[in-house]
This record gives structure tokens, C-alpha cells and sequence, in this order.
């Protein structure tokens, strides 16, 4: 009963990522105008779409304590796949002898097939992780090394290129005026995963089981289906991640998206969603992968080199974990 | 070894401590002669544990002095107690499986060559082997701890204490988890240790072991001293008077009796294995109850009985290999928590902060996570209109004293904490309700309330397992109660045969039939 006013540090704690955000903004306004301007601001936002996109579902990930480092894997899986029907199934047919040339260009079913090997592929890690008792970080590590494996030996380690505008639509297209089509996904699903996250039981549960599994089992979740359920969620981005990113660039390559679990796991946690579970939002999440794409292009604008980004970018992952841990602490009194 | 001069190993005197809360120690005055086995006894909640985790550096006194060895010391932290020749056992140990016997026992301190850049298995060997030698314990020093027993684990924590050239050592209630001839074992060391000057604060329950060991006893309750005395001036029965002799007025007084005949869970043969993942665990054999509409079964035992397991395994909690459960007259399997939520059950476990609470959430989301299924609409979208008033209703009904719904739970106080834990179960409108300590932690006015709460809830027809290691809530609250020790039932009843001394001897000693 002692501690019952607004505690500033939790309160610091929440709006650190956009405190963060707003001084970095302003700073590279002050070093170059030309960064606010608005075909810059589409441009970082366009950069952070994808691995935004897939943070969304390391969100859910990250709010149950788990984690998946497979997701750059299972993109490149699914953006080859996807790719490969859209142009009639070249290597489908070799390695599965079926003549599936009919499928060929259809955006929607490429689209679906993109997705639901993401689908797929969370099934199988979240069934291992919750059946066989193996930690998530184990499976996805493995996951990381079976899908990029899987996607070389699809293409036999070739790009599949060059589609029609219809399907680079949803990488390259713009609406509105200048705003990239990715963006706009961006913003719909991260408004989505923000409303079943704070407005369903589902997402309370998600909460719940993050916060402390035990209390959650003993009020009669499921933590076993709800956990599964996550990698799942995080599958689904990881495929569209790679229908959008091989629309994008107007290619599919099985070496897409490598590295990409760095980016998506630091835009969760810069975002103070807690590595421990229970804590932390998709907004926050939204945060720091704006917060991510700003820097990069921030440094970029003024002429540091890619090389130090990687080196920022990492420093800032651990101090947001410190102060991650430095919030619990004072938790605890 | 031992100096006959007159000051005592330890005197620690007026140690006052609080806790957001809680009371913990008032005043406390605790002295422990040279080369004496010194009986520190209390119920749970006491004040023990706090007492030695100050003397122990854990917790530094709000108020209070130590004099050790002669001297006035502060003690700063574990490490420096131990510097310092104080030593604690834990229940627990902390022991490193995965080392041998002789790297557990010099974790941190193992002998060098080369001027320490390397460390001598050699000289780690034969130090801890003439360790082990000294305590009449014939274990190869190079065996990994893993394959040790826990009375084998324990005689390693003492070969540390020994090696460390310890003064005085801690044991918190060490024979818990020992057999009979381990006990025996163990007492033998003490006596040994004692010989050799060392002095020995030994925490039980085992009011029989008090009488065989130690030279003289202190007894706590509710955080001050209950009185203490020289062994051979005192009875067992005038132990347990000391400890129980509580005013009573701090209790809630129940008036009414609200049990009927219609019986609402009945347990018969339950059985489980040995938990592998849980040591500390105690296997149940062939245990049988009932209970009814209306009644509070008070289940009593000491620490490690085998009280929670019960609790946990008819829950769906944990797995049990024999029994079968009948709720409301049907033969019922529950395999998880949520079988047994279906049923009607709820339970509000021992440990709060590790089974019940969501710390990181608010305390609205604490109250509503069972009955949340209540209070969706379609995709389940939650009605947030129905949360906020059911939590409402809770809040007035169970008086849960918060600044606001969405405060987080952490920053409750324990009692109102508590309070949440049950609303959530009530809000399920649950036909049984098992709670596990439900005052463990919380202070003297809040307790009241609870068992207050517990009385409404059996006056509207629930029936209540109470689980509890405080022997007064037991009485006061139960219509009937059952001891268990060592996971078998060991007694029975009824609300006119409960006495303290009964319930005591059917806890601690041997087979007690009413």
C-alpha cells in the first residue's frame, strides 16, 4: 500500500522507445533537413516494412518469453516457393514431378502458398518446442539452419526473377500519392495485432502465460496451444514477409533474408518488450522498428557507414535490455 | 578449542525488522553459547527464516546489535557472514550438481598451483578427503553431487561449512527430508561438530530432536520471543505451549457451523510417485478424504508432509499413479487444472508470487483471467464494461484495498494480493475451493478478513479445503481437520476433538487414532 502513486521509472520505462525515437528525429533534422522530408519519411518507413511485418509476430513471441531465430530461413523458404508457382513451377515439377504450370500466375494463391508455408513452418517449431520440451531458442536455431538449407536445395541455390506488375505490385506499388504499398500492410496488421493483443482473451492469455506460465496453468490456460499458436502467428509473417520482399525486389533468392532475426528480435526489444515474457506491446514494436530504420537511415544520410550501423544497432539492443532489467528491479521492491 | 571465558558465541539483541506490510521481528533477543546446539523454534511466519537471514547478511535489522565472537558486528552480506565463520545450511541446497563433491565443497576457494593461475586437483582431493574423513563419511571426494542422496548432498554442505573454518553453523531445518537413520546420522555430526567447539543453531520442527540435541532453545511467535530455556528444564508439551500460546483475540472466531451431509469431492487411495523434478517433493500413499457443502477440512502437517501435494494432484496440477476422485457423487478423471476448473474447482496455491500472480499485468487483469471466458463477445473481444464492474463487485465485496483497478498487483500489499486470488476463484462461482496458506505472508488484520471470507464462502455452500502449516488458523477455522505426515494420513477430527497437543502429536510424532 506504500507504492501506490504513478511510479515515474514505470512510467519512463514505457516511453522510452518513443522518447528515444523524438530526440534521433530531431537530431538528423538539425544535421540534414532534407531528412524530414516526405519521400524520406516514406522511404525509412518502406526499409522497416518487412521486418517490421515479421517483428509484429515476434511480439507475440517475445510476450510468452520464447523466441525465433528462424524467421530470415523461413522467409526465404516461402518467397521461393511462392515465386517458383507464380511462374508456373519449374522446380516444383523437378523435384515432385507434378505439372503444376496451371497454377502459374495468380497473386493471390502465390500470396496464400507464401504464407502458408510460414504457417507451416511455426506448426512444426511449435509443436516441437511444446511437445518434445526443447527450448524455443534450440528449435529455431535448428529452424534457422533447415529452412535456408530447405531453400537452397529448392532452387538449387538460384534466384527466381523478374514477375509481372501485378505481383510487384505489393512490393513496389504506392497508394495515396507516395505511400508504398508494404507500409500500408505495416500499418494494418500492426493495428490488427495491437487490437487482438489488448482487446481479446486471447491476448490476454498471451499476456498471462508470458507473465508466469505456472499461474497461467493453474487458472486453466493452455499454455501448451497457446504456445504453439505464437510460432505460428510469427510463421504467418515470416511467409508474407517473403511474398513481399520477392515482390519487391522482383526476385526471389534463397539466401533472402539472412541476418533478418537480428533486426526483427532488436525492433521487439528496442520496443520494451520484455525477454521475459508478459510485458511490452506491438505499438512499442512499431517503435523500434521505425526507430531501427531511422537510424540506419539517419547514418546513412550523413554519411556513416554501414559497417557502424551494425555496430549501433547492437549496442542499442543491449542497453534496451539493461534498462529492460533495471525497470524490473525496481519492480521487485 | 572451546574458550571458557564468559561472552557468548552470538548475542543478538533487539532486532526489529519490517517488511512492506508486515512486522517480521520486534525487539528479538537471541544469544547462542559457545560449542551449543542452540533449538530455534517458532510455527511458519514466526519470524525465523528472518531472523537468520539477518545473521546471515541476507537482511540488515532495522533496529538492533549482534555481538559475535565478543565483538559488535555489522554484517554486510552472505559472503562476509561466512568470512566472518557464520555458515547456513539451507533447505535447498546450493550445491552444483554437475561438480564433484570436491569442487562443491571449495567452490571458490580451490587450493592453486602455480602461483593460483591453475587449480591442484590434487591437493582439492586430499583436503576434501580428510574432510570427509573428520565427519566419518566414506564418499570418493570426485563424485559428481548428482549422485548423491539428499542426506549425502547435506553431509557436503556441512563439509563445506567445515572447510571454511566456520564458527557457527545454520541449519535450517535439516532433517526434513531425511529418513529415520539419516536423522540419526545427522544428529551424530552435530554432536561431533560440537565437540570440536563449533556452535550450531538448529531450526526444526521436530520437537523429539529438539529434546535429544541441542543444549537449550529459543522459541519466536508472530516476530518476538515466546521464551527459551535449557533443555533439561523443559518438556515437549511445554515447547508447544510456548510455541502456540497466542492471544486469541487476533483471531476471526467462527459461530456457525454451515457443513451438511451432502458430500461434495470425496478422494480415495490418492498415491503419487516421487517427483524427479521436484526433491523437495514428498510422495503421497493411499491418502482418503471427503469433504462436504458448507465445510472447511482443515488439512494439517508440518513442511514437506505432503499437504500440498494433495492439493496440487486433485487439482489436475500434478500426476497421481493410483486413487480415484468422485465430485458430486460422479467418478471424475482430472488430468489438468483446467478439468478440475470445469468441475468447479479452484485452488489458490502456497506461493503466491510464483502460482498465482501476474506480475507484470494489472490487478483487473489478476481478478478476471478464470471467468474471462464470461466476458467476451463475438471473436471474443473482451467486455471491458463486464470486467471493470466485476472487479468492482469483488473490490466492495472482499473489501481489496487498491488505488485503482489498473495499479499493478506487485504493488498490492500481500493481504490484498491474496484477496485478488480468491475473488478470481469466486468469480468462477466454484463448488470446492482449496486454498493452500491462504494467510501465509499477510499481517494479523488482513488474516481476520480472510478467514472471515472463508467462513462467508462456507455459509453459502462452498466446500473448502484449507491447507495450513499454522496450527491456530487450523483450529480456529476447520470443521474437521486431517494430519498428514510423510504423505499418509495419520488422524482425524472432528471439530469437538481438535486440540492443539492432539493435532501437534498427529503432525509430528507417530500414529495418533482420536
Amino acid at each position: 500500500m506504500n507504492n501506490n502513486r504513478i511510479d515515474p521509472v514505470r512510467l519512463l520505462g514505457q516511453f522510452a522507445p518513443v522518447i528515444f525515437l523524438v530526440v534521433l528525429v530531431l537530431i538528423f533534422y538539425s544535421l540534414n533537413p532534407r531528412f524530414l522530408l516526405p519521400l524520406n519519411i516514406w522511404n525509412v518507413l518502406r526499409q522497416v516494412s518487412i521486418t517490421g511485418l515479421i517483428a509484429i509476430g515476434m511480439t507475440f513471441v517475445i510476450l510468452t518469453a520464447g523466441i525465433d531465430l528462424s524467421v530470415g530461413s523461413l522467409l526465404a523458404v516461402s518467397a521461393l516457393i511462392c515465386a517458383d508457382v507464380y511462374k508456373g513451377g519449374q522446380f516444383f515439377t523437378r523435384i515432385t514431378g507434378l505439372d503444376i504450370s496451371a497454377l502459374g500466375g495468380n497473386v493471390a494463391l502465390a500470396a496464400t502458398i507464401a504464407i502458408s508455408i510460414g504457417i507451416l513452418g511455426g506448426l512444426l517449431q511449435g509443436t516441437a518446442i511444446t511437445r518434445l520440451g526443447v527450448p524455443a531458442f534450440v528449435v529455431t536455431l535448428g529452424g534457422l539452419s533447415v529452412f535456408r538449407g530447405a531453400a537452397l536445395q529448392y532452387s538449387n541455390g538460384g534466384p527466381i526473377s523478374t514477375f509481372d506488375e501485378a505481383y510487384n505490385f505489393w512490393g513496389q506499388g504506392k497508394v495515396f500519392g507516395d505511400v508504398p504499398v508494404p507500409v500500408i500492410l505495416f500499418i494494418l496488421f500492426a493495428i490488427l495485432a495491437h487490437i487482438i493483443l489488448r482487446y481479446t482473451r486471447y491476448g490476454r492469455h498471451v499476456y498471462a502465460i508470458g507473465g508466469n506460465p505456472e499461474a497461467a496453468r493453474l487458472s486453466g490456460l493452455n499454455v501448451r496451444r497457446l504456445t504453439l499458436s505464437v510460432y505460428v502467428i510469427v510463421g504467418f509473417f515470416a511467409g508474407l514477409g517473403g511474398f513481399i520482399l520477392s515482390s519487391r525486389l522482383n526476385s526471389s533468392e534463397a539466401v533472402a533474408g539472412a541476418g533478418y532475426e537480428l533486426t526483427v528480435i532488436a525492433s521487439v526489444v528496442i520496443g520494451g518488450t520484455s525477454l521475459f515474457g508478459g510485458r511490452g506491446s506491438v505499438l512499442g514494436t512499431v517503435v523500434g522498428s521505425v526507430l531501427i530504420g531511422v537510424l540506419n537511415n539517419g547514418l546513412v544520410l550523413n554519411n556513416v557507414s554501414s559497417y557502424v550501423q551494425q555496430i549501433v544497432i547492437g549496442i542499442i539492443i543491449v542497453l534496451a535490455v539493461a534498462f529492460d532489467q533495471f525497470i524490473k528491479s525496481r519492480q521487485k521492491r | 578449542m572451546s574458550q571458557s571465558n564468559g561472552t557468548p558465541m552470538l548475542a543478538m539483541r533487539g532486532i526489529s525488522k519490517s517488511f512492506p506490510g508486515v512486522k517480521a521481528l520486534s525487539d528479538v533477543t537471541f544469544t547462542v553459547g559457545r560449542g551449543e546446539i542452540h533449538g530455534l523454534l517458532g510455527e511458519n511466519g514466526a519470524g525465523k527464516s528472518t531472523l537468520m537471514k539477518i545473521l546471515s547478511g541476507v537482511y540488515s535489522p532495522d533496529a538492533g546489535d549482534i555481538l559475535y565472537d565478543g565483538a559488535a558486528v555489522t554484517i554486510a552480506s552472505p559472503h562476509h557472514a561466512q568470512q566472518m565463520g557464520i555458515v547456513t545450511i539451507y533447505q535447498e541446497f546450493t550445491l552444483v550438481p554437475s561438480l564433484t563433491i570436491a569442487e562443491n565443497v571449495f567452490i571458490g576457494r580451490e587450493p592453486g598451483m602455480a602461483g593460483g593461475a591453475f587449480m591442484s586437483w590434487g591437493k582439492l582431493r586430499e583436503q576434501t578427503r580428510a574432510i570427509l574423513q573428520s565427519l566419518n563419511i566414506d564418499i570418493d571426494p570426485m563424485t559428481p553431487v548428482s549422485a548423491l542422496s539428499v542426506a549425502e548432498q547435506q553431509m557436503v554442505e556441512i563439509a563445506r561449512a567445515l572447510s571454511m573454518q566456520s564458527k557457527l553453523i545454520v541449519m535450517d531445518e535439516p532433517t526434513s527430508a531425511l529418513s529415520e537413520s539419516e536423522v540419526q546420522q545427522l544428529l551424530g555430526i552435530c554432536r561431533d561438530l560440537k565437540a570440536k567447539g563449533i556452535s550450531i543453531i538448529f531450526i526444526t520442527h521436530h520437537l523429539e530432536e529438539v529434546i535429544h540435541l541441542c543444549d537449550s532453545l529459543t522459541v519466536l511467535r508472530d516476530g518476538q520471543n515466546a521464551g527459551g530455556a535449557a533443555v533439561e528444564d523443559i518438556t515437549i508439551d511445554g515447547i508447544i505451549q510456548m510455541m502456540v500460546g497466542r492471544s486469541a483475540s487476533d483471531l476471526f472466531k467462527r459461530t456457525t457451523a454451515y457443513a451438511t451431509d451432502e458430500v461434495v469431492m470425496r478422494v480415495n487411495g490418492l498415491t503419487t510417485a516421487k517427483n524427479i523434478n521436484h526433491l523437495t517433493a514428498t510422495a503421497l500413499h493411499d491418502v482418503s478424504f471427503e469433504v462436504r457443502r458448507g465445510e472447511i477440512l482443515g488439512i494439517a502437517g508440518l513442511v514437506g508432509a505432503g499437504r500440498t501435494e494433495i492439493a496440487r494432484a486433485v487439482f489436475g496440477a500434478d500426476k497421481f499413479i493410483g486413487g480415484t476422485v468422485e465430485f458430486m457423487g460422479q467418478p471424475v478423471t482430472i488430468h489438468s487444472p483446467l478439468d478440475a476448473i470445469q468441475l468447479g474447482i479452484g485452488l489458490v496455491p502456497e506461493d503466491r508470487k510464483q502460482q498465482a500472480l501476474f506480475l507484470s499485468l494489472a490487478t483487473r487483469e489478476n481478478l478476471t483471467i478464470t471467468a474471462l471466458g464470461k466476458m467476451v463477445r463475438w471473436l471474443n473481444f473482451v467486455r471491458f464494461d463486464a470486467e471493470r464492474a466485476l472487479v468492482e463487485r469483488y473490490r466492495q465485496a472482499l473489501n481489496i484495498r487498491m488505488f485503482s483497478p489498473e495499479q499493478t498487483i506487485g504493488n498490492l500489499s500481500g493481504g490484498n494480493q491474496q484477496k485478488v486470488v480468491i475473488a478470481r476463484w469466486l468469480a468462477m462461482e466454484p463448488k470446492l475451493l482449496i486454498v493452500d496458506e491462504p494467510t501465509r505472508g499477510i499481517d494479523v488484520a488482513a488474516k481476520a478478513e480472510v478467514h472471515q471470507l472463508l467462513d462467508e464462502l462456507a455459509s453459502r455452500g462452498i466446500a473448502i479445503v484449507m491447507i495450513s502449516s499454522e496450527l491456530p488458523e487450523i483450529i480456529a477455522m476447520s470443521d474437521r481437520v486431517i494430519t498428514i505426515r510423510e504423505g499418509r494420513l495419520t488422524g482425524q477430527f472432528t471439530r469437538a476433538e481438535i486440540t492443539e497437543e492432539r493435532l501437534m502429536g498427529a503432525m509430528a510424532l507417530a500414529m495418533v487414532t482420536a
